[in-house]
């Protein structure tokens, strides 16, 4: 016989794992940054009964966060800085996942092993090899003066924002490019060819079919890229280590990594999520909706 | 300019702009990474000028090689010992969730699947501020190893249930029902049919955990504890702007070839694995941890 618990009951610890060490968690962020402070230890009191909120902090985060005050910059700092780097790793990753899905042929299964082997390299391996690269004796200064591009080495990894963004797109890009391979692999040829047959030039086709068919992969290798992009203060402490790059994650760092204001901290948290928030529910959205098509075409 | 029209031109000819542009991608991808494994047998303290070939910082040195030097150690055997732990209670966890959520259908279903696709685009600092806040003020657990070790299942669970469930549906549920039609009881039919047919995935699971866990640096950062909670990827973070020797580079060498070996291996294990299953999932695809 079949019993009705049997099934449930697998996905029971998952479920009091994600409870206890996922939504409490995200919870205690609201009941510090609308707590208080110990009087005596200067320590966070937080506040667990909404009712008894008290929104101090959270009003010294949105007065930072008016034009022109110290959030506000480092926040416009950190929009700027993603989006360039997201269009910097569109621009280089879209050809190379194009490439890789319609024309690499016996050459494909190489590439991919070589696309998919950042994926297994630690995150700050790949920024401590460019950190060898980039200091003021290294490759990149030699090449670069004596080809006589520059004739006195340059300081790389002093706060310069150049550097922090080729890091940025440096880092995630692979991210972006296996998920649009994926997509553009699953474009069916016949469409394409239906493109060329109904008289389209091949570069109305690819307009007109092809992008159009990825749109939906571009914008969620996007945001799956964006994401870890506007929480990330570790490329930056790495590659420029200078308060004039620094980004949101930074600041939000500053606040718990030695702060002592957690409750300015986790209000910073908040509204860096509410801003995400967008972003994270488009991602969800096509990802349920995906995983319902692949539901329903195998039933 | 024509180069880069005629790639759109001809989809089906030789775009030879395009692959030249793909390849130096790849180029640019993984050659710094061997420079950065070349200089940790460079004869001398930089990690920029090469000054000849030894091997003195990997275990030449008597104080600040890897072999020697507990700090570089203890970073090692503290990223090991957590992906250990990671994998043995990420995987059952993750594969129960995949369980649950496929083959059961209520009214839970739906929020269930919401709360496990959280922790999958929620930014890491996020994630570890909030676990630091909880463990800090509600939970009061220590900082340091067992912190590390929840903080990785917590995001890890999440992958594991993508991969087991994306070979579930594959598989499907007629086996199982053949099974049960033959006498097989719930369980026996779980045990006997549904779990060999499942063992690739979970293998492929435990890998992408292993990936995860060595990789990663913010949750397992903000619980750690000292330096004696150290792992590879903190020990680059604190040293790589200072005077960190060639020793870190090959510290961050053996990780390297850890994870590469580990992951050549287990896809050949998992192709063996998988010759005899019903098609659905690439190896490649499933060892690379994407859906």
């Amino acid at each position: 016989m079949t019993r009705r618990w049997f099934w449930p009951s697998f996905g029971l610890p998952g479920v009091v794992w994600l409870v206890l060490l996922f939504l409490v968690p995200t919870y205690a962020v609201l009941a510090v940054a609308f707590g208080t402070v110990d009087p005596i230890f200067q320590t966070p009191v937080p506040i667990w009964n909404p009712l008894h909120w008290e929104f101090g902090a959270m009003e010294t985060v949105l007065r930072g966060l008016a034009p022109g005050h110290t959030f506000w910059i480092v926040f416009v700092r950190t929009l700027g800085y993603v989006t360039i780097a997201l269009a910097g790793c569109l621009l280089i990753g879209y050809p190379v996942a194009y490439y890789l899905a319609r024309h690499a042929g016996r050459m494909k299964g190489a590439l991919l092993v070589l696309l998919i082997i950042p994926f297994w390299v630690s995150y700050l391996m790949r920024m401590l090899a460019w950190v060898g690269l980039l200091l003021p004796d290294g490759l990149v200064n030699r090449v670069l003066l004596d080809l006589g591009v520059i004739s006195h080495p340059h300081l790389w990894l002093a706060g310069q924002a150049s550097s922090v963004i080729f890091a940025l797109i440096y880092g995630y890009v692979p991210y972006l490019i296996l998920p649009l391979f994926a997509v553009l692999d699953r474009i069916d040829r016949s469409v394409l060819e239906a493109g060329r047959d109904l008289g389209g030039s091949p570069f109305r086709t690819f307009l007109h079919v092809t992008l159009p068919l990825s749109k939906n992969g571009i914008l969620a290798a996007s945001v799956l890229i964006a994401l870890p992009m506007f929480g990330d203060y570790y490329t930056n402490d790495v590659i420029s280590n200078s308060p004039r790059t620094s980004m949101i994650g930074n600041q939000i760092n500053l606040f718990f990594q030695g702060g002592a204001e957690q409750a300015v901290g986790a209000s910073l948290v908040i509204v860096l999520s509410l801003f995400l928030a967008v972003l994270m529910s488009y991602y969800l959205w096509i990802t349920v909706r995906a995983s319902a098509e692949t539901k329903d075409s195998l039933l | 300019m024509r180069r880069v029209r005629d790639w759109f031109a001809n989809p089906w000819g030789q775009p030879r702009f395009l692959g030249a542009f793909t390849w130096l991608y790849m180029i640019w991808s993984i050659v710094p990474v061997i420079i950065a494994i070349v200089f940790s047998f460079n004869n001398g303290r930089s990690r920029s000028v090469w000054q000849g070939f030894s091997t003195r910082w990997w275990w030449g040195d008597p104080y600040n090689s890897v072999l020697h030097d507990p700090v570089l150690r203890g970073a090692l055997e503290q990223s090991l010992r957590l992906a250990g732990f990671d994998m043995l209670i990420a995987v059952p966890i993750g594969v129960g969730l995949a369980l649950g959520l496929t083959r059961w259908r209520g009214y839970g279903n739906r929020p269930v699947n919401y709360l496990m696709l959280f922790p999958l685009v929620t930014p890491e600092i996020v994630m570890a501020v909030s676990l630091l806040l909880v463990f800090d003020h509600l939970y009061h657990v220590p900082f340091g190893t067992e912190a590390q070790i929840l903080g990785q299942v917590t995001f890890s669970i999440s992958y594991v249930v993508i991969i087991i469930r994306g070979r579930l549906l594959s598989i499907g549920p007629e086996y199982e029902e053949a099974a049960r039609d033959l006498g097989a009881s719930q369980l026996g039919a779980f045990r006997l049919v549904l779990l060999p047919l499942l063992a690739p995935a979970i293998f492929a699971s435990l890998i992408v955990v292993f990936a995860l866990s060595i990789d990663d640096f913010v949750v397992t950062q903000y619980m750690s504890a000292n330096q004696q909670t150290q792992t590879v990827p903190i020990l680059i973070y604190q040293t790589v702007r200072g005077t960190a020797t060639p020793a870190l580079n090959a510290v961050a060498s053996v990780m390297v070839f850890a994870t590469l070996s580990t992951v050549a291996l287990a896809y050949l294990v998992y192709r063996w694995a998988a010759r005899s299953q019903p098609a659905g999932h690439s190896a490649l695809g499933d060892i690379a941890g994407v859906t």
